[in-house]
C-alpha cells in the first residue's frame, strides 16, 4: 500500500504527452476564457476600451490621453496611487480595509519634511527613517485589528482621524517646503540619458522584458504539459506571446520618445514584480489569501493568522509611507493637507481591479489595472474640461458599475 | 378513493448540462407523513425547490395539482400563500430578534403599520404551545439551543397556515433528544390534519414516522412504498438508495492494534466567554498505534470542545491537563504546535471551519503542509500539483482536477479534501469530528474505507459521531462522554447501542478512570 503522508514529492512518472484532444479547439478556448476568466481578462479589456474611449475623445487636443507627454504624466500623476493601491489589495485580500492610508501619507510627509528641512538630515536618511515611522503606524494598527479583534474599519477610521491630526501637530498647521533636488527626483526624476531624441535605455529594458516574458511564458506552457494539463492552442499561445510584447514595446517605446521611463515608474514595475511574486508564489502570500478566504479554516490548518494580519499591516504602512514620500517629493513641499480621499482612491481601484469584499480573493495586477482604469479616467475627463463634480459623480457610477458586474458574473458562473 | 393533497405529475427538470428530475411523480396523501429519501444529489432538494416555487413555473416539465386543482407558483410566496412552507436544512432565523418577533417576520401583526405586540406575543406563546415550546416568547433566538430553534421554525410554519409542510433535513443538527421530540411533534402536527413531506438521511428516523416512503435516485423514483402495507426495513431503503445491496455499510476490519501512544490526563476546559462554565472535566484518554477510538455523546457533552482544545488550544479557555506522546509530555499550546507534533482535527463543519471555498482542490489539499512543498520561501508550483493529485486519487475525490474549486464539490467530497488536508500534514493521531456528517451512502463508505487505512499505517483515530450505529462499526473502542466526563469506555465486544446509550445519559459526578 502506498503510504498516504510520503511527503517526499517525486517526479510524476512518465509525464503524459498531450494528446489532440487534450488541447482544445481554438473557438472552444477563445470562449472557455471568455467565459471562465471575464475576472482576470475583463478589467484590462475595460482599461483598453476606456483608453482607446478618451483617446478618441481627446484626439483633438494635442493628439489625446495616448501620447508620450501624457502617458508620462499620467505615471508621475498616479504613482502614489498604484503604491497605495498594491498595499490596500493585499489588505483587501486578507479581508479588511484600512481607511487611514491618506492621513499615513500627509503625516509621513510632513515627518520627512521636518527631518530633511528643519533637521538638515540627508534625504536617503530621512525616507528609510520614515518608511519605518510607516512600518511602526502599521503595527499599531495591525496590533488592535489583529490581536484585540477591533474591526479595521474602526481602527482605521480613528487611525485616518488621529494621523491626520498628528500631521497637523508636526507641521504646526504651516507647510514645510525647500525639499533638496535629490529628493525631488523620487517624483520627477528620469533614468539617466534622459533629453533630446529617443531614451535608448528604456528601449533596452523594454527589449529585456519582452525576452523575460517570452521565456516565462514558455517555461509555464511546458510546465502544464509536463502535469499532462490541457494546453491551449499553440496559435493562441504564439498570439498572446506576441501580444504581450507588443504592449510592452509599444509602451517602452512612447516613454522613450520622451524623456524615457521615470524613475517612479520603475519603482512602480519592481514593486508590482516583487509583490505578484510573493502573492502567487510564496508561503505567506498563500496565508495571506487563506485567512481572508476562511479565517477559521486558516487558523485549524496551523496558519498563524493574527501574526499574518499584523505583517499585511505593517507592509501597508510601508507602502502609505512610501506613497507620502513620493507625494512629498512631486509637491515639493510638506503640507496637512496632502492624501486627503488618497484612502478611496486606493480602495476605488482594488475594487475595480477585482478585489472581492469578503476576503480572499484579488490580485496586484488587478489593483494596478482598477488604479490605471481611474487614472485614465481623471486625466481623459480633465483634458475634455469636465469639472470636478462631474469627475467625481462619474467615477463613483464606474465604480458600483465594475464591483456589480463582477457580482453578477459570479453568481452566473454558480449557477 | 385517497385523498391527496398534492400530486406532482411528470416532473422533469434541467439544469445546464444536467438533467437533475426525469418525469417524477409524487402523490402525498392527506393528513400522512410522507418521507423523501435519497443519497445526496438523488434532487430530493430540486423536487422541493420545484414545488415551493424556487424554481418558478415554467422553470421545469410537469404539472402540480394542490388539492386536485393545478397551481403555478411563480416564487415562495405564492406557494406559501397556498399553504405550502419548506423549512430548510439552515435555519432561516434571525438570532438577534426575539422569538415572538421571528415567528412573524415578513407576516408582521400589526394595526397601521405599527406593530401589534399584544397580538404578537399572545399569538407567540399559543404557536409555541403548539409545538411544545416552552421559553419567553421575547427571549432572543440567538440564547435558546438549536432544538428549540427548530421548533420556532416549525412553529413559524404554522403562524403562516400551513397545510403542507416540508422538512429538509430537520435533526441533521439535533442531538437525540431533540431529534425525538421532533419526530414526536411531527407525529402531534399529522394529529392536527398537518400534511408533511420529511427529507432526511436517517432511515431509522423515516421509518419511525412516516406512513409513506419515496426513494429517489439519480433524478427518477425507485419506489413509493406504504410502511403499514408493504414490508419495508432499513435494507430495503439502502438498497433502493444506492441502487446496491448495502449489507456491508462497514469495510471488514482486522485490527492491528499496537502500544497506547497518546494519551491526556485530567483534562479540564472552560468556556472562552462564561470563565465559570466548566465544558470537560477531568477527562482521560489514550489512543493506541493502528487503533480506531469512538467518541460518543449526545451534544453538548463536550466532545467538540475536547477534541479542539486538545488540538492546539483552538477552543476554549483555562486549559488544564497533561498531553503525553510516546509517553513523553508534549506541549499543544498552539495549532502549529498540535500539527508538528503530529496531531490533525478535521471539524465536524467542514464549510464554515474546513474549506477555502473559492480556492481549487490543490490549495485547500497543501494549506496546512504549505512548507512541505515550498523550498524556503517559495512554493513549488509543481511539488504541490503532484502532491495533490496523488492524495486525490488516493482519497478518491472525484473532480475534473485538481484546479476545480472546492466549493463546487458534493458534500462527500468536500469532507474527502478536508481529510486530505489533514492527512497531508503527516499526523500520527487524527481526530475526526463528525466525519460522515451530511454525505451519502456510499460516501460514507468510502470515508470509513480511508479511516481503516489510516490506522492500517499505524496512526491513531479518534472519531467523534453521534451516529451510534457509525461508532459500532467502525471503532475498536468507544468512550462515552456526558456533561464533560467521560463516562466510560467499552471494547467493541463489549460495545451494543444500548450500553453506550446508557453511558452517554449517565450524569453521575464520579468519572469512571478507565
Amino acid at each position: 500500500m502506498t503510504k498516504l503522508d510520503e511527503s517526499r514529492p517525486e517526479p510524476p512518472e512518465a509525464p503524459p504527452t498531450p494528446t489532440a484532444e487534450a488541447r482544445l479547439g481554438m473557438r472552444e478556448e477563445i470562449g472557455q476564457i471568455l467565459r471562465g476568466n471575464v475576472r482576470q481578462y475583463g478589467m484590462i479589456l475595460a482599461l483598453v476600451l476606456i483608453a482607446l474611449l478618451f483617446q478618441t475623445l481627446t484626439y483633438q487636443y494635442n493628439g489625446g490621453i495616448l501620447t508620450p507627454i501624457n502617458i508620462t504624466n499620467m505615471i508621475l500623476q498616479n504613482s502614489y496611487i498604484l503604491v497605495l493601491a498594491i498595499g490596500m489589495m493585499l489588505v483587501i485580500i486578507n479581508g479588511h480595509i484600512d481607511l487611514s492610508v491618506g492621513s499615513v501619507c500627509a503625516l509621513i510627509g510632513a515627518i520627512a519634511g521636518v527631518m530633511i528641512v528643519h533637521w538638515g538630515l540627508p534625504w536617503p536618511v530621512a525616507v528609510v527613517a520614515a518608511l519605518l515611522v510607516g512600518a511602526a503606524i502599521g503595527a499599531w494598527q495591525g496590533f488592535w485589528i489583529a490581536y484585540m479583534r477591533i474591526p479595521a474599519f474602526i481602527v482605521t477610521l480613528a487611525g485616518m482621524l488621529l494621523f491626520r491630526g498628528l500631521a497637523q501637530r508636526v507641521l504646526d498647521g504651516e507647510t514645510i517646503s525647500g525639499f533638496p533636488d535629490g529628493f525631488r527626483q523620487i517624483a520627477a526624476g528620469y533614468l539617466p540619458g534622459a533629453g533630446d531624441g529617443v531614451h535608448v535605455l528604456t528601449l533596452v529594458l523594454g527589449l529585456a522584458a519582452s525576452a523575460v516574458v517570452v521565456w516565462l511564458q514558455l517555461r509555464g506552457r511546458r510546465m502544464r504539459a509536463s502535469y499532462g494539463l490541457r494546453l491551449g492552442s499553440r496559435p493562441l499561445f504564439w498570439l498572446k506571446v506576441v501580444g504581450l510584447i507588443a504592449v510592452i514595446n509599444a509602451f517602452s517605446v512612447t516613454l522613450a520618445v520622451h524623456k524615457g521611463i521615470p524613475i517612479v515608474g520603475l519603482v512602480v514595475i519592481a514593486l508590482v514584480l516583487l509583490y505578484s511574486i510573493v502573492m502567487q508564489k510564496s508561503v505567506i502570500g498563500r496565508q495571506t489569501y487563506a485567512v481572508g478566504g476562511n479565517e477559521k479554516a486558516a487558523l485549524l490548518s496551523g496558519v498563524k493568522t493574527k501574526k499574518n494580519t499584523l505583517v499585511v499591516f505593517i507592509n501597508m504602512g510601508v507602502l502609505a509611507a512610501l506613497a507620502g514620500v513620493i507625494f512629498a517629493a512631486r509637491l515639493t513641499s510638506a503640507t496637512p493637507k496632502a492624501g486627503v480621499n488618497f484612502e478611496l482612491d486606493a480602495i476605488a481601484a482594488a475594487f475595480v481591479g477585482g478585489a472581492s469584499a469578503s476576503g480572499g480573493i484579488g490580485t496586484v495586477v488587478g489593483a494596478i489595472v482598477g488604479a490605471l482604469v481611474m487614472g485614465v479616467m481623471n486625466m481623459g475627463m480633465s483634458i475634455l474640461g469636465l469639472s470636478p463634480d462631474w469627475q467625481q459623480a462619474i467615477k463613483g457610477l464606474v465604480l458600483l458599475l465594475a464591483v456589480a458586474f463582477d457580482v453578477y458574473n459570479k453568481r452566473k458562473a454558480r449557477s | 378513493m385517497t385523498d391527496h393533497i398534492l400530486q406532482m405529475r411528470s416532473i422533469t427538470k434541467d439544469f445546464p448540462g444536467v438533467r437533475a428530475l426525469t418525469d417524477v411523480n409524487l402523490a402525498v396523501e392527506r393528513g400522512r407523513i410522507h418521507a423523501l429519501v435519497g443519497e445526496n444529489g438523488a434532487g430530493k432538494s430540486t423536487l422541493m425547490k420545484v414545488l415551493s416555487g424556487v424554481y418558478p413555473h415554467g422553470d421545469y416539465g410537469g404539472e402540480i395539482l394542490l388539492d386536485g386543482a393545478e397551481v403555478r407558483f411563480r416564487g415562495i410566496r405564492d406557494s406559501e400563500a397556498a399553504g405550502v412552507v419548506i423549512i430548510h436544512q439552515e435555519l432561516a432565523l434571525v438570532p438577534q430578534l426575539s422569538i415572538a418577533e421571528n415567528l412573524f417576520l415578513g407576516n408582521e401583526r400589526h394595526r397601521g403599520g405599527l406593530i401589534d405586540w399584544r397580538t404578537t406575543n399572545t399569538r407567540a406563546v399559543e404557536l409555541m404551545h403548539r409545538v411544545g415550546l416552552d421559553a419567553d416568547p421575547q427571549a432572543l433566538v440567538s440564547g435558546i439551543g438549536v432544538g428549540k430553534q427548530q421548533l420556532v421554525e416549525i412553529a413559524k410554519a404554522l403562524a403562516k397556515d400551513v397545510r403542507l409542510l416540508i422538512l429538509d433535513e430537520p435533526t441533521a443538527a439535533l442531538n437525540e433528544t431533540d431529534s425525538d421530540n421532533l419526530l414526536n411533534l411531527l407525529k402531534d402536527l399529522r394529529k392536527q390534519g398537518i400534511t408533511c413531506i420529511l427529507i432526511s438521511h436517517k432511515i431509522d428516523e423515516v421509518l419511525r414516522v412516516a406512513d409513506t416512503i419515496t426513494i429517489l435516485r439519480d433524478g427518477e423514483v425507485v419506489e413509493t412504498a406504504d410502511v403499514a402495507i408493504d414490508d419495508v426495513d432499513e435494507d430495503r431503503i439502502i438498497k433502493g438508495m444506492v441502487g446496491r445491496d448495502m449489507k456491508h455499510r462497514f469495510p471488514p476490519r482486522d485490527p492491528d492494534i499496537g502500544e497506547v501512544f497518546f494519551e491526556i490526563n485530567d483534562w479540564n476546559v472552560f468556556h472562552p466567554e462564561v470563565a465559570d462554565r466548566q465544558l470537560v472535566r477531568d477527562a482521560s484518554l489514550n489512543v493506541r498505534r493502528g487503533e480506531v477510538v469512538g467518541l460518543a455523546g449526545l451534544m453538548g457533552a463536550g466532545r467538540t470542545e475536547l477534541a479542539m482544545s486538545v488540538f492546539g488550544r483552538s477552543y476554549g479557555s483555562h486549559i488544564s491537563g497533561t498531553a503525553r506522546k510516546d509517553g513523553k509530555p508534549v506541549r499543544l499550546s498552539t495549532v502549529p504546535e498540535a500539527i508538528a507534533n503530529g496531531i490533525a482535527y478535521v471539524t465536524e463543519d467542514r464549510k464554515q471551519y474546513g474549506l477555502l471555498l473559492e480556492e481549487d482542490i490543490r490549495r485547500n489539499m497543501m494549506l496546512a503542509g504549505l512548507r512541505k512543498v515550498a523550498r524556503g520561501f517559495f512554493i513549488s508550483a509543481h511539488a504541490e500539483l503532484v502532491e495533490s493529485e496523488r492524495l486525490r486519487q488516493r482519497l478518491g475525490v472525484k473532480a475534473s482536477s485538481v484546479l476545480q474549486k472546492a466549493g463546487q464539490l458534493s458534500g462527500g467530497n468536500q469532507q474527502k479534501v478536508v481529510l486530505a488536508k489533514s492527512v497531508f500534514a503527516t499526523p500520527d493521531l487524527l481526530i475526526l469530528d463528525e466525519p460522515t456528517r451530511g454525505i451519502d451512502v456510499g460516501a460514507k463508505y468510502e470515508i470509513y474505507t480511508i479511516i481503516q487505512e489510516l490506522a492500517a499505517e499505524g496512526k491513531g483515530v479518534l472519531v467523534i459521531s453521534s451516529e451510534l450505529p457509525e461508532l459500532l462499526g467502525l471503532c475498536d473502542r468507544i468512550y462515552a462522554m456526558s456533561a464533560g466526563r467521560i463516562t466510560g469506555e467499552l471494547s467493541r465486544r463489549e460495545a451494543t447501542q444500548e450500553e453506550v446509550m446508557r453511558l452517554m445519559t449517565r450524569t453521575m459526578p464520579t468519572a469512571v478512570t478507565p
